[in-house]
């Protein structure tokens, strides 16, 4: 045992740990939210496409991403992003393209895949005559989708989104695999640097704890409120 | 772009002489394999019986086994590996505490990692062994109690037989997960199939060869999981009982 328990050194560095860790990993989250649900209602609706060839090219990539382990996933990314930004630009060498951003393209296309899946469920549990409807109205694929299907498949599947926003969440702290300070980092490297470990774990737990509990409580009050009856 | 593909370098040797690459990817997929099962072991033990308890009439033990599942299941896979690899340790006995942290190379590490998955884990089996009770009709377990059984008799030749056939297709995503999670464990120095890929990686300087083999294999072992599981899921159908499939979230 290192001594006794000292919180002396979780409130020394509370500044650094939040100020620093914490606004990584709520920035990071947010950005994937955003960038993961885009891409994720883009791949369900490819998904159920009666074009068979995007429908094949999104259920592979959404089975593919589900089959990987998001380690591998971070690792993939962390070095292909810089390829694939040479060929975007069409640059003779990779790009640097940084950690941080190399992280928001990770998750943005890694939980796409698990979003997808939910938008997909959501896109169907709307009944199949409102699509008809739209169309007899005149609206083509588009505004049908726009004004229609996708407003109602989000208020159905939306305490499902947040569930998975919260398990998301918990997964950027994985981020640690390249050294990033996110929340976990930022302890990480305060437990190195003073040889606290217990101290700095047990405190990061905490945090993790608190704010997932919150937010599923929130998600199971913003449920009953929107449950809509029929 | 300007990577140059080498795909012989799977038949190369390693920097250690040890074998080839390829034969360092098959020793991180067999430790992968191995973390995985023995976790998962771990997480059905544990799980079915928290699952069992939340629906027993005993309230405060259903409230200790929600307790468990809302603990596990709101702290990330990694703090909980760290928690398990550097916390743990110290608040055993120092004897104790001791001799895990000087376990010789592999096991150091793969012992707290199996503990950590086998317990995560648990939390979301116990969540699905739970649904997959409450799933049955209530006259189920009335019948139990009607013909002269105990309870304990009543879940074991009653509600569980047909409660584990229901939730087969949940625990499948479940022991795919723990296969996918397995790959935290690379952290704490368990050196599994991610862990082995990036050795390749650094070594071999042939990144998108690396990753792409652990890629395929983790396809080929998530593809072989769900076809072993489709055919005991057959096997053990009970004609007339297919329950609905009770689908667990997260990855």
């Amino acid at each position: 045992m290192f001594g006794p328990f000292d919180f002396g050194v979780i409130l020394r560095n509370l500044p650094y740990l939040l100020k620093v860790g914490m606004t990584f990993t709520l920035t990071l989250t947010a950005l994937a939210i955003v960038l993961g649900v885009f891409f994720g209602t883009l791949l369900a609706m490819m998904r159920l496409s009666s074009i068979k060839a995007l429908s094949l090219l999104a259920t592979g990539y959404i089975n593919l991403m589900r089959s990987v382990p998001l380690v591998l996933v971070i690792f993939w990314f962390y070095f292909l992003v810089p390829y694939i930004g040479a060929w975007i630009i069409g640059a003779s060498r990779p790009v640097q393209v940084g950690a941080f951003l190399s992280s928001v393209i990770t998750f943005s296309m890694f939980e796409a895949a698990y979003y997808a899946e939910i938008m997909r469920a959501g896109i169907q549990s709307v009944a199949r005559g409102q699509v008809w409807a739209g169309y007899a109205l005149g609206l083509n694929y588009w505004q049908t989708m726009a004004r229609v299907v996708l407003p109602q498949a989000f208020r159905n599947m939306l305490p499902i989104l947040l569930t998975q926003t919260i398990i998301m969440f918990q997964d950027t702290s994985l981020v640690y695999v390249l050294s990033i300070t996110d929340f976990l980092g930022a302890a990480s490297k305060v437990a190195e640097r003073d040889g606290r470990f217990v101290e700095m774990y047990v405190f990061a737990a905490l945090v993790y704890f608190v704010i997932c509990v919150a937010g599923s409580y929130l998600v199971k009050r913003l449920q009953r409120r929107i449950a809509i009856v029929r | 772009m300007s990577y140059h593909w080498n795909w012989k370098i799977f038949w190369a040797l390693t920097p250690e002489g040890t074998g080839t690459y390829l034969h360092t990817l098959l020793v991180g997929l067999m430790w992968t394999l191995a973390t995985a099962l023995s976790a998962w072991i771990l997480a059905l033990v544990i799980g079915s019986v928290l699952g069992v308890i939340r629906t027993t009439p005993r309230k405060w033990a259903a409230r200790l086994a929600n307790g468990y599942v809302e603990l596990f299941r709101n702290i990330p896979l990694l703090v909980q590996m760290f928690l398990w690899y550097f916390v743990f340790p110290e608040f055993l006995p120092k004897a104790m505490g001791d001799a895990i942290k000087q376990m010789p190379p592999p096991w150091a590490s793969f012992v707290p990692a199996v503990l950590c998955l086998g317990t995560f884990t648990a939390a979301r089996v116990a969540e699905q062994v739970r649904a997959g009770i409450q799933a049955l009709p209530r006259g189920q377990q009335m019948a139990g109690t009607a013909l002269g059984l105990t309870l304990p008799q009543t879940y074991r030749f009653v509600l569980l037989p047909v409660a584990f056939r229901i939730i087969l297709p949940p625990l499948t995503s479940e022991f795919l997960n723990i296969i996918k999670n397995s790959s935290v464990a690379l952290t704490i120095g368990v050196v599994e199939l991610t862990a082995a890929a990036r050795a390749m990686q650094e070594f071999g300087f042939q990144v998108f060869e690396a990753f792409t083999a652990a890629t395929i294999i983790y396809v080929v072992v998530n593809v072989g999981v769900v076809f072993a599981m489709r055919w005991l899921e057959k096997r053990v159908a009970v004609p007339g009982f297919i329950g609905p499939a009770v689908q667990g979230g997260g990855h």
